[in-house]
């Protein structure tokens, strides 16, 4: 499963990160890698970014941009 | 002894509030990620010993910079050598900011850990063993308050013994077994010029294959090919690219540390926890945030902002006038000299000072907005409006902070990671109207107030502006993406959203004053001269075929002057000397239009009503709308000098500031042009040839908003503005 199909609320693990290299890189360095467990939280008033818990603070990304992230 | 401390750490985790805490400086500070843009050295306070320099420094997340204000963090530590990095961990957040921590221990620069917010810590249940992390990590760690200022003292003396030490631990090995064994290989096979310190740092990039190192580095063409194939086979083993690799192997490293350190409680719903369930909610979120901004610039500009405006230029600035030429008057001044300092200085300067009392309500307002976590939280909310229009939410930021002052908002757009992006938030910015444009708005609405009938207050025209402002940004916006230079993919939101804070009394003061000092020495200087030039020059020209004092103003200099230039704006309906020479001086300062405007109503033979501007103003302006095409000309064009000069140095390229500064003056005599010309055909069904010049530019612009987007299959990204 990707991302950004999953449902707000629930809790994910990180699989896989695909996708081009600044924006991975980024997203790895704020603490999205293999493994780490997702919290859903939110999603923006117009379905657009959510915001996840991750490492114990609040991220936010795009639906699309989290398209690289594969999670189960 | 000389010692150079550099403050490192995440965005964020109150570096600057440590920096003002150390050095006694006011250095801006906020609750969002990229407050600090730029690097600031201090004098460290009270330590009379040695002599310690603490550079503060743009928060980071790595040291692969992605954003150019990181570029500016990660340049300072790797090549100005500071004698001690004082990495900043919030010890709320500990796990994200180790991640930094461990990559700059590799760095070979000592580190001495302050443990900010540690004030929290038992707040909120935490339990960390910093004796164990400190063993672990191989440097001392102080628990601080850089809010509280709690630990500082212990941090400066620490710092300092490892400054002295002059020698430290080598950095140590924290990755799996394999990756530590490719890294043991590399080492050998960089060059002897890199110290013992630093190598591992070097092997670590090299193995990552870093771009930016790779070219720095001389490697044997046969050490090249072992890297390459070793690094080739720990990626196949590990399924994934090196640099990813490294970055799981260090937050693996750190997971296990915090494992055996760190205590956290059971989540619970915090109170920034509960706040943000109504702030941003799906239903709440936007009427939250109109709300908001209503309310903000609505109390700022139109009730209490007017109310203690109307009082300083009533009472206080006429009883100044007042008392002055009494003054003067009983020393025996000259009476040119009266009229200089009466009608010239104090008028004109007055008419902006009363002011400030509006202006340092809107400033509360919005540094109580950064300083709590609420700007951050609108870029989330609004981010999907903004991608419509191809910017990114990050660009709210700047807008927003704009309508304060452009030159910080011009400033922020450095967290903004894509370049082209980053160029026409720069350049679209200032069209939101600043503090400064405060007093021109409120002047030209109470010409168009007496103007059209009805109208009895100009209370609606504040925010009418800021919606054009806005409007402004956003078509300039479409127009622009869709041609080449601006074209690309929307540039990726990636955003730590900030646990809300209740603002600092101390933080939200002192910004205002700051800022309100700044406007103020402003009027007192930039101003003052604006005003004797503009007064020399109106009171001064050629009557009957000498030089002197001239008894009709049109005969005086600035009119020759604007009468030169005024042919070109009669199309936007003040092809008038007057309003010609004040949009002029706008370009010193923007409340320089008011002034000018009162130094030439007043010497128009309006000495006697120097409060009300407005009415002697009104002459030079026929009709409302004329009144309107000045305002909407005069809030569009190219800001202040100093806000060019700050656009020059962020754009950092010749043809984009001039084409930024082109750009915003075409725009706005378009906008104005159309106004005037469609906005009188209407009202006043005047028609003619500008008439139709105007629906061509409306023509145009409508093709160049709606035109499909030649660029919009463009899948990959703008070039981003670190690679630039």
């Amino acid at each position: 499963m990707k991302l950004n199909e999953v449902e707000v609320g629930s809790t994910v693990t990180v699989k896989k990160i695909e996708g081009d290299g600044a924006y991975k890189r980024r997203i790895m360095d704020m603490g999205i890698t293999k493994g780490v467990e997702l919290y859903i939280r939110k999603v923006a008033p117009l379905g657009d970014p959510v915001e996840i818990t991750v490492r114990g603070y609040e991220l936010s990304v795009r639906k699309n941009d989290a398209q690289c992230v594969e999670v189960e | 002894m000389n010692i150079k401390f550099a403050l490192a750490g995440n965005p964020n985790c109150g570096k600057t509030t440590m920096f003002n805490a150390l050095t006694g400086a006011n250095q801006y500070v906020g609750n969002w990620p990229g407050v600090t843009v730029e690097k600031k050295e201090g004098k460290v306070k009270g330590n009379k010993e040695d002599n310690i320099t603490v550079v503060d420094l743009p928060g980071i997340y790595s040291l692969s910079p992605y954003t150019l204000e990181e570029v500016v963090s990660r340049d300072f530590l790797l090549n100005e050598d500071p004698d001690v990095i004082i990495d900043l961990v919030d010890a709320t957040n500990i796990e994200r900011n180790l991640y930094l921590t461990t990559q700059l221990i590799e760095t070979g620069v000592p580190v001495v850990i302050a443990l900010n917010m540690a004030d929290l810590i038992e707040k909120r249940g935490l339990k960390i063993d910093t004796k164990r992390l400190s063993m672990v990590l191989g440097c001392p760690i102080i628990e601080t308050s850089a809010l509280k200022g709690t630990g500082l003292k212990e941090l400066i003396a620490e710092a300092v013994k490892v400054a002295k030490q002059g020698e430290h631990q080598l950095p140590q090995s924290i990755f799996s077994e394999k990756i530590e064994k490719a890294i043991d290989t590399v080492v050998p096979a960089l060059s002897e010029t890199i110290t013992a310190n630093k190598k591992r740092w070097y092997a670590v990039k090299v193995l990552e294959n870093d771009e930016k190192v790779m070219n720095h580095i001389v490697l044997s063409s046969q050490n090249k090919t072992t890297i390459d194939s070793l690094r080739k086979e720990l990626e196949t083993e590990l399924d994934d690219d090196m640099e990813s690799i490294i970055t799981d192997g260090r937050y693996t490293y750190i997971q296990k540390l915090i494992s055996t350190t760190v205590e956290k409680p059971k989540e619970k719903l915090t109170m920034s926890d509960k706040i943000d369930k109504i702030v941003t909610n799906r239903f709440l979120g936007i009427p939250i945030f109109l709300a908001v901004m209503f309310v903000v610039y609505y109390i700022s500009v139109t009730t209490i902002g007017t109310f203690v405006t109307d009082w300083t230029n009533d009472v206080f600035v006429v009883a100044i006038q007042d008392a002055v030429s009494g003054f003067l008057g009983s020393v025996g001044a000259s009476s040119l000299l009266t009229a200089v300092i009466v009608d010239g200085i104090i008028g004109g300067v007055g008419a902006v000072i009363g002011f400030a009392p509006q202006m340092a309500i809107l400033f509360l307002f919005l540094s109580i907005l950064e300083d709590c976590g609420y700007m951050v939280r609108i870029a989330f909310v609004m981010d999907r409006v903004f991608r419509y229009f191809g910017l990114s939410g990050k660009s709210f930021i700047p807008l927003l902070i704009g309508s304060g002052c452009g030159i910080p908002a011009i400033m922020a757009s450095k967290t903004i990671e894509q370049d082209n992006d980053r160029r026409l938030t720069i350049m679209t910015a200032t069209f939101i109207p600043c503090g400064a444009k405060l007093p021109v708005i409120a002047l030209l609405g109470g010409v168009m107030a007496g103007k059209v009938a009805g109208w009895k207050a100009a209370g609606f025209i504040a925010p009418a502006m800021y919606f054009v402002g806005i409007a402004a940004v956003l078509v300039a916006a479409i127009m622009l993406k869709k041609t080449k230079p601006f074209s690309g993919k929307p540039a990726p939101f990636v955003m730590e959203l900030p646990e809300y804070h209740i603002p600092s009394a101390k933080t939200v003061l002192l910004h205002v004053w700051e800022r309100l000092k700044g406007f103020l020495i402003k009027a007192g200087t930039i101003l003052v001269v604006a005003c004797i030039v503009i007064w020399f020059l109106s009171t001064f020209g050629f009557e009957g075929g000498s030089f002197g004092m001239v008894e009709d103003t049109a005969n005086s200099l600035i009119a020759a002057i604007g009468d030169f230039i005024a042919p070109i704006f009669a199309p936007l309906g003040f092809g008038n000397w007057q309003s010609v020479a004040s949009s002029l001086t706008g370009f010193s300062a923007k409340e320089a239009i008011v002034s000018t405007m009162g130094v030439l109503a007043n010497v128009a033979g309006d000495p006697e009503d120097a409060v009300n501007v407005a009415a002697g103003v009104a002459k030079w302006f026929p009709t409302g709308m004329a009144a309107l095409s000045f305002l909407i000309f005069n809030l569009l064009d190219s800001p202040c000098l100093a806000a060019i000069s700050t656009m020059a140095s962020e754009l950092n390229d010749r043809k984009w500031f001039w084409f930024a500064i082109v750009f915003q003056n075409v725009y706005a005599y378009c906008i104005s042009l159309m106004v005037y010309q469609i906005g009188s055909l209407v009202l006043y069904g005047t028609f003619g040839f500008w008439t139709v010049v105007a629906f061509i530019v409306l023509a145009f612009m409508l093709f160049m908003l709606f035109r499909p987007d030649p660029y919009k299959d463009q899948k990959t990204y703008s070039l981003r503005s670190v690679e630039a």
